[in-house]
């Protein structure tokens, strides 16, 4: 049996997602700026698309810029939009944020931008009086994950949008884990910029998008098309963009029945587990997290050993451990809630989709208990 | 995933020789809880003086599990003169290899082995005692046992020393020094580069208080950051610096060699030779 739960990496693709994109590789293959029928035809499938994330995001089509992936678009907010500011901004974001939001914070910084990390405390929140702290410094851009990758811990992000704003700062939201497990509205929630991508929404990896909210100045990256408004230059990959609009209007057509449904799953996983595993304990705000993440940390065992053994019997997961990253510490974001680090090695992430299923869960819930005891009698530090 | 060949996937699946022996004649025990890997080692001699058992209890991912099982297969019944002649390199071959950022693994090995029969020679600890200059603070890695990883393997670079025995691995602040250490044990020092030092010069106070923290911001917080923890300036009288700890570093047991060697180096490097510092509690 195989049994995938390591769908914060990447997901599977829609076969209705495929299905859309077939044509656009044989007879829809056009440039879609062209003036001829070969391209002109497929100039409204791109705008479809367009259509169909702006209604699943609660946005103008206007507003949706089309990217190669997540990490384009999270470039693409911070340093457009720092450089078209026409004031010195400080920069604000917190410890937790992905190397595509903390990277060019640290570029930022080394040109002499004033970078503000807020701290999160041992649940993985951050604290709004900090915030406000840094707010009150000076006129801010403002870039805070809507929910955690590692952890799914989701910050309070339309309080800390309302903040932002009445502080005249500019609000950038790395959404790259929220889109497709949370329901959204760009109406309600007044961000300015928001990224996201297609592979975490079962579309394929290879293309993301970059909401801009009207009146928001941002500078391109990729300069040299008028394609996107000229916000980004380069032909539309168009198969993909035509899956990435289709991703969206599968989520969007049920995403609360879904999610209640994966949040079921979700929860009898770590109810098993807490069960049948003694020393564990589970990372991250559980009253605020996303309905398909669970982080949960098995004490005196270290994650690779736990993912290999896992990964014999066909279950995929993933670990903040060291060793399974290549690098000799714990996750930035376990570390930074404080995990200690008799947990931070053992940490195991599991993450569901919509295609997981209750069988799976049982199997998982039949194959890791016994790795765990066999990794723990193994250990010095076992009981 | 990592390319581990399946000799060390059989080691890490169906692992040999696993548990405590009741009563040993000698124990090593090597790496921590936060090093993120640890291993001890206990033997058991017969009446020939050969190891008779040897048994591990190892935490750590696979190849560190596949390289104390190996350990293990390729000491029993051999005499302890023989046995300390195991390289960490015998044990990754005996393993068809590892993968190059898993070398530590073998290397972890090795330092059990010789620990537990220190241990049965001279009864003295069976945990690994820091001796002499510490170099990486992070994984507390000693100048003796870089240079040691160094001629062993023959390694000729910063990167490869992270990957056999962790140091540099950590905040990277001792990366220049890992590269002189290699450079002294390969027999090129080059004295000239050594000697260059930036030149004192006449500071105001206001001056040599923002270039103490300056200096604490980029040369030290990064390093603590890392760990979960942070350093605050409190006060600066003459050469007298004060600082609190915060965060991990202020429980953190080593934090005392934190201070001394990392932040007084520091601060004596980049602002001025003669400054002291001292720890506040508030």
């Amino acid at each position: 049996m195989l049994a995938y739960l390591d769908n914060n990496a990447t997901t599977a693709v829609a076969s209705e997602v495929l299905e859309a994109m077939l044509p656009f590789f044989k007879e829809l293959w056009g440039n879609p700026s062209s003036m001829h029928k070969f391209g002109g035809q497929v100039r409204q499938y791109v705008d479809r698309a367009r259509g169909q994330i702006a209604d699943f995001l609660g946005a103008d089509s206007s507003e949706i810029i089309f990217t190669s992936c997540g990490t384009e678009s999270n470039n693409m907010a911070i340093r457009g939009a720092m450089e078209a500011a026409s004031e010195r901004l400080n920069f604000i974001t917190t410890r937790v944020e992905h190397p595509a939001v903390l990277e060019p914070a640290r570029m930022l910084k080394q040109r002499g931008c004033y970078v503000i990390e807020l701290d999160v405390d041992s649940s993985g929140q951050i604290n709004l009086d900090q915030l406000r702290e840094a707010l009150n410094l000076g006129k801010a851009f403002v870039s805070i994950m809507w929910a955690n990758n590692e952890t799914g811990v989701m910050f309070p992000i339309r309080e800390i949008a309302q903040m932002v704003k009445a502080a005249g700062g500019i609000m950038h939201t790395d959404a790259v884990q929220a889109v497709g497990k949370l329901p959204i509205d760009l109406r309600d929630v007044p961000i300015d910029l928001l990224s996201f991508s297609g592979h975490k929404l079962h579309a394929p990896k290879g293309v993301g998008a970059l909401y801009v909210r009207k009146g928001t100045r941002i500078a391109p990256l990729l300069l040299g098309g008028h394609q996107e408004g000229g916000k980004r230059g380069g032909t539309e990959n168009v198969p993909y963009i035509v899956g990435l609009g289709k991703a969206c209007e599968l989520a969007q057509r049920n995403i609360s029945e879904e999610m209640i449904r994966v949040a079921v799953l979700r929860d009898r996983l770590q109810k098993g587990i807490l069960e049948n595993c003694p020393d564990v304990r589970v990372n991250g705000d559980q009253a605020h997290r996303l309905p398909n993440t669970l982080n949960i940390s098995f004490l005196y065992v270290e994650g690779e050993s736990i993912l290999y053994h896992l990964s014999d019997e066909g279950i995929a997961a993933s670990s903040g451990s060291a060793c399974t990253s290549g690098s000799l510490e714990p996750s930035h974001v376990i570390r930074a809630m404080g995990v200690p680090f008799i947990a931070a090695h053992g940490s195991i992430r599991f993450s569901l989709s919509r295609y997981n299923t209750d069988k799976e869960i049982d199997y998982v819930l039949e194959k890791l208990p016994p790795i765990i005891r066999k990794l723990r009698d193994m250990s010095p530090f076992g009981r | 995933m990592w390319e581990y060949t399946d000799k060390v996937l059989d080691h890490f699946r169906n692992p040999r020789n696993v548990g405590v022996i009741e009563k040993p004649d000698g124990v090593g025990e090597v790496g921590s809880m936060a090093c993120g890997d640890a291993l001890k080692l206990t033997f058991k001699l017969d009446r020939n003086k050969k190891i008779a058992d040897v048994k591990f209890q190892t935490f750590g991912c696979a190849s560190a599990i596949a390289s104390s099982s190996a350990l293990t297969e390729m000491i029993k019944g051999k005499t302890l003169e023989e046995a300390e002649k195991v390289t960490n390199q015998d044990i990754a071959d005996y393993l068809g290899g590892l993968p190059e950022q898993k070398m530590h693994c073998s290397v972890m090995g090795r330092e059990a082995l010789e620990l537990a029969i220190h241990n049965y020679r001279t009864g003295s600890s069976s945990k690994k005692i820091l001796q002499g200059r510490v170099v990486c603070h992070c994984f507390g890695v000693t100048e003796d046992e870089i240079e040691r990883v160094v001629r062993d393997n023959r390694l000729a670079t910063v990167e490869q020393v992270t990957n056999y025995c962790k140091a540099g691995g950590g905040c990277g602040k001792c990366r220049d020094d890992i590269s002189a250490i290699i450079t002294k044990v390969r027999g090129t020092i080059d004295e000239t580069t050594a000697a260059q030092k930036p030149q004192p010069k006449h500071l105001t106070t206001l001056q040599r208080i923002k270039l103490i923290e300056d200096t604490l911001e980029k040369e030290v917080r990064p390093a603590l950051r890392k760990d979960g923890g942070d350093i605050e300036l409190i006060d600066v009288v003459e050469n007298k610096v004060s600082v609190a700890l915060r965060g991990m570093c202020a429980k953190c047991q080593v934090s005392h060699f934190t201070l001394k060697d990392v932040v007084e180096s520091k601060l004596r490097e980049f602002v001025s030779p003669d400054i002291v510092v001292e720890e506040v509690s508030s």
